[in-house]
C-alpha cells in the first residue's frame, strides 16, 4: 500500500460532526467471570448480583466492539470474508454481516440499524437525502473494488455474445427479442421447447437490479413484465444452470462450471469482451460497476469502522477481492455523487 | 399420639377448599384471558394492517381500478409507478387451486386409510412420519422445489423452466397434506362405532360404509381439514417465493412461472421506505389476503350450516 499517508490524512481530518453508534455485544463476557457471577448470584441474592451486573458491564465496555454491516447481496461473501480475516487481526472487533440488498442496507444506514452499508450501486438522490435527514450527516461511499456484471447462459446455448442494445431488447418493456431463434447463427436449430428466451432478473430492492436497469435498459424505459425475479446472486446462477433457455445477470464472482459467460459489445457487431479480470480492469468490458461501502460521514481513522475500512485497502484486504473473482483497487477512492 | 380423625378434618378441608376455589377461579380467569386475547390479537392485526393501507384512499398516485384490473406491477419505475396486482391474484388463486387438486384426494385418502384400515405399528409409524412431514421448514421445501422437483418437471413435461406453477403446486400440496390428514383422521375417528356397525349390519361393504355413512357423518370435520389446507397454501410465503419463479404474468399453461401476493410482500417489504405509496400498497395486499381468507372461512361456514339444516 503506497498511499497510506494520504488515506490516513483523509480519514483523520474533516470528521467529527458525526458520532458513531458503536454497539456493544451484550452476550460476550469472559466465560470464567460469568460463571463466577452466576455462583454469587445464586448465593448472595439480588443485591449482590445487581452490584456484579454493573461490574460486568464495566468489563464488557473495555472488551468487544461490534460493527454491523448490511446491504448488497453481491458483496455478502466479500464482506463476510473481510469480517473473518479482520477478526483474526483485531480479535476485539466483531463484525456482523448481512446481505439483504443494497437498498435495504442504505435504508438501515439511515435508520441506524447498521454501521456500514455495502452497496453494488451508487446511492440514489432520494436515499442520499434520507440519510442526511435522519442522521444529520452526509453518507460517504468508499469504492473497495470493482465487479464486472456478467451475463450468464446455459452451456448448451449456441449464442456466445450479445450487444448491450440486444440485451435492452430482451429485458426492456415491450421487448423485440423474445426468441433465441431471432439471435442464433444460421444452421443452428433451437428446439421449440427452449426457443423462448427466459430473462432472469432480481428482486427490485437489489443493487444489481437497479444498476442493470440504469446502464443497460436505460432510464427512459422500464423492465419488461414477466422476468423471473431471483432473490439472490447465487439463485440467478442456479436457475440458469438448470434452464437451457434462460439468460441472467449476476456478479462475475458467482461463475460455476454449470454456466457460461456471454461476451458483450456496446454496439451490435462491435468487438465483444468476456467479463475477465483484465477486461474489467482495462474498462473494455462494458458493464463494470463499483463495489461501495457507505458510512455515515467520513469514517474517523480512530473509530472501529475507520480502522476496518483502512484495513480493507491494505494488501491483505484487497487480496480477498481478487480471490473472490472481483477487481481490486489500487488506492482509496470515494464515489462522487452528482447531486451531493 | 392418637387423634380422632373427624376432629381435625373439617378445618383443614375448609382451608383446602378455600385455596382450591382461589386456584380454580384464577385458572378460570387465565383461560378466559387466553380466549379473549386471541380475539384481541386478531383485532389489533386488523387495525394495524388497515391503518397502514388506509391513506391510499385519496392518494392521487394510486387508483383502485388499476390495482385490481392491471397486471402492471412496477413499484420502483422511474417513469411512472404502477401498482396492478391482477397477475398476483391470478397467481395465488391458481397455485392454491392446483395444489388442492393434488392435496385433497391424497390427504383424505390417507386419513381414511389411517382411521379405517390401519392398525398397530403401521398406524403409529405412519402418524409419526406424517407429523415429521409437517415439521419440515418451508425454506427447505423451497430448496427441494428448485433443486429436485423443478428439474424433474422440466424433464417430464413441456416446461422450459423448473420454477413454475406446477412445481410450486406440488410443493404446496405436500406441505398441506399433513394438515389435511391429521384433522381429517380426527374427524373420522370421532364418528361413533355404532354407525359403522349399523352400516355393516345392513349389508354395506367397507367402501359403501366409508362413502355413504362416514363421509356424510364427518362432513364438517373433513371440510375443516380441507379449509385448513387451503389456508396453509394461500398463506405460504417462503416456499412459493423460491419455487414459483416470481414472475409477474398471467399463466397460460400449467408450467408457466407465476408470482403470488405473499411472495411479493415478503420480497419487497424490507426495502420500501415507511409511509411511501409502495409501502401502503404492500399493506393493501395484506388487506386483500385478509379478505380472501375471510371469504374462504365465510363460505365454509355457510356450507357447513347448509349441511346442518338439510341433514
Amino acid at each position: 500500500m503506497t498511499d497510506v499517508n494520504l488515506i490516513e490524512h483523509h480519514f483523520s481530518t474533516k470528521n467529527s460532526e458525526c458520532i458513531f453508534d458503536v454497539r456493544l455485544n451484550p452476550f460476550r463476557v469472559e466465560l470464567r467471570s460469568s460463571r463466577r457471577e452466576l455462583l454469587r448470584l445464586v448465593s448472595c441474592g439480588f443485591f449482590t448480583s445487581s452490584m456484579l451486573w454493573t461490574t460486568g458491564c464495566a468489563i464488557r465496555n473495555s472488551a468487544i466492539t461490534s460493527i454491523r454491516i448490511n446491504g448488497s447481496d453481491t458483496m455478502v461473501n466479500l464482506a463476510q470474508g473481510w469480517a473473518e480475516r479482520y477478526h483474526r487481526v483485531e480479535p476485539m472487533v466483531e463484525i456482523q454481516v448481512l446481505g439483504a440488498g443494497s437498498g435495504v442496507g442504505i435504508a438501515d444506514l439511515a435508520d441506524g440499524k447498521c454501521d456500514l452499508a455495502t452497496s453494488s450501486r451508487p446511492m440514489k438522490e432520494k436515499e442520499f437525502h434520507a440519510v442526511v435527514e435522519k442522521t444529520k450527516c452526509k453518507p460517504v461511499g468508499y469504492i473497495v473494488g470493482y465487479d464486472a456484471m456478467a451475463m450468464y447462459v446455459h452451456p448448451g446455448n449456441p449464442v456466445k455474445s450479445l450487444s448491450l442494445e440486444q440485451l435492452a431488447e430482451i429485458y426492456g418493456d415491450r421487448p423485440q427479442l423474445t426468441k433465441w431463434s431471432q439471435l442464433t447463427v444460421p444452421n443452428c436449430k433451437v428446439p421449440p421447447k427452449h426457443d423462448e428466451i427466459i430473462p432472469i432478473a432480481r428482486q427490485n430492492s437489489s443493487g444489481t437490479y437497479s444498476y442493470f436497469h440504469d446502464t443497460v435498459i436505460g432510464k427512459k424505459r422500464d423492465y419488461r413484465l414477466g422476468t423471473v425475479d431471483a432473490n439472490g446472486s447465487k439463485d440467478v446462477v442456479a436457475i440458469v444452470s438448470h434452464t437451457p433457455s434462460a439468460i441472467g445477470y449476476s456478479g462475475m464472482g458467482y461463475k460455476t462450471d454449470a454456466v457460461d459467460w456471454l461476451s458483450l459489445s456496446v454496439k451490435t457487431g462491435g468487438p465483444a469482451f468476456s467479463p475477465t479480470l483484465e477486461n474489467a480492469r482495462s474498462g473494455k468490458y462494458p458493464i463494470t460497476r463499483p463495489l461501495i461501502i457507505y458510512s455515515r460521514g467520513t469514517a474517523n481513522i480512530d473509530s472501529p469502522e475507520g480502522k476496518f475500512l483502512h484495513w480493507i485497502y491494505s494488501n491483505e484486504g484487497q487480496e480477498l477481492v481478487t480471490q473472490l473473482g472481483y477487481v481490486p483497487v489500487e488506492q482509496q477512492e470515494l464515489i462522487q455523487h452528482a447531486f451531493a | 399420639m392418637r387423634l380422632p380423625e373427624s376432629d381435625i378434618q373439617p378445618p383443614r378441608s375448609a382451608r383446602k377448599r378455600w385455596a382450591m376455589d382461589l386456584g380454580e377461579s384464577s385458572i378460570e380467569m387465565l383461560i378466559r384471558l387466553c380466549g379473549w386475547s386471541s380475539i384481541l390479537f386478531v383485532l389489533m392485526i386488523f387495525f394495524f394492517v388497515f391503518r397502514e393501507a388506509f391513506p391510499l384512499i385519496g392518494n392521487s398516485e394510486f387508483s383502485f381500478k388499476e390495482f385490481f384490473t392491471s397486471i402492471n406491477w412496477r413499484p420502483t419505475s422511474e417513469i411512472r409507478e404502477t401498482y396492478g396486482v391482477l397477475a398476483m391474484i391470478v397467481g395465488t388463486l391458481s397455485v392454491t387451486g392446483l395444489s388442492m387438486l393434488f392435496a385433497v384426494p391424497l390427504g383424505l385418502g390417507a386419513a381414511v386409510f389411517l382411521s379405517e384400515f390401519c392398525t398397530g405399528h403401521v398406524k403409529e409409524t405412519l402418524k409419526i412420519v406424517i407429523e415429521l412431514l409437517a415439521a419440515i421448514p418451508s425454506v427447505v421445501w423451497g430448496f427441494i422445489g428448485y433443486m429436485v422437483v423443478g428439474p424433474l418437471v422440466v424433464e417430464w413435461t413441456d416446461a422450459a423452466i423448473g420454477v413454475n406453477l406446477l412445481t410450486s403446486s406440488i410443493l404446496l400440496a405436500l406441505m398441506s397434506v399433513p394438515v389435511i390428514v391429521s384433522v381429517g383422521e380426527d374427524s373420522l375417528k370421532a364418528v361413533p362405532d355404532s354407525f359403522r356397525e349399523a352400516s355393516v349390519a345392513l349389508g354395506a361393504n367397507r367402501w359403501e360404509t366409508i362413502y355413504k355413512v362416514l363421509f356424510p357423518a364427518a362432513k364438517n370435520g373433513l371440510l375443516a381439514a380441507v379449509l385448513l389446507g387451503v389456508g396453509r397454501a394461500i398463506g405460504e410465503t417462503m416456499a412459493v417465493l423460491m419455487a414459483t419463479g416470481h414472475s409477474t404474468r398471467i399463466p397460460h399453461s400449467l408450467v408457466d412461472p407465476i408470482r403470488t401476493l405473499t411472495a411479493t410482500i415478503a420480497s419487497e417489504m424490507g426495502e420500501v421506505s415507511r409511509g411511501s405509496t409502495h409501502y401502503q400498497v404492500l399493506f393493501l395486499i395484506g388487506v386483500l389476503l385478509f379478505a380472501m381468507t375471510f371469504l374462504v372461512n365465510l363460505i365454509a361456514d355457510l356450507v357447513v350450516r347448509g349441511i346442518r339444516k338439510n341433514g
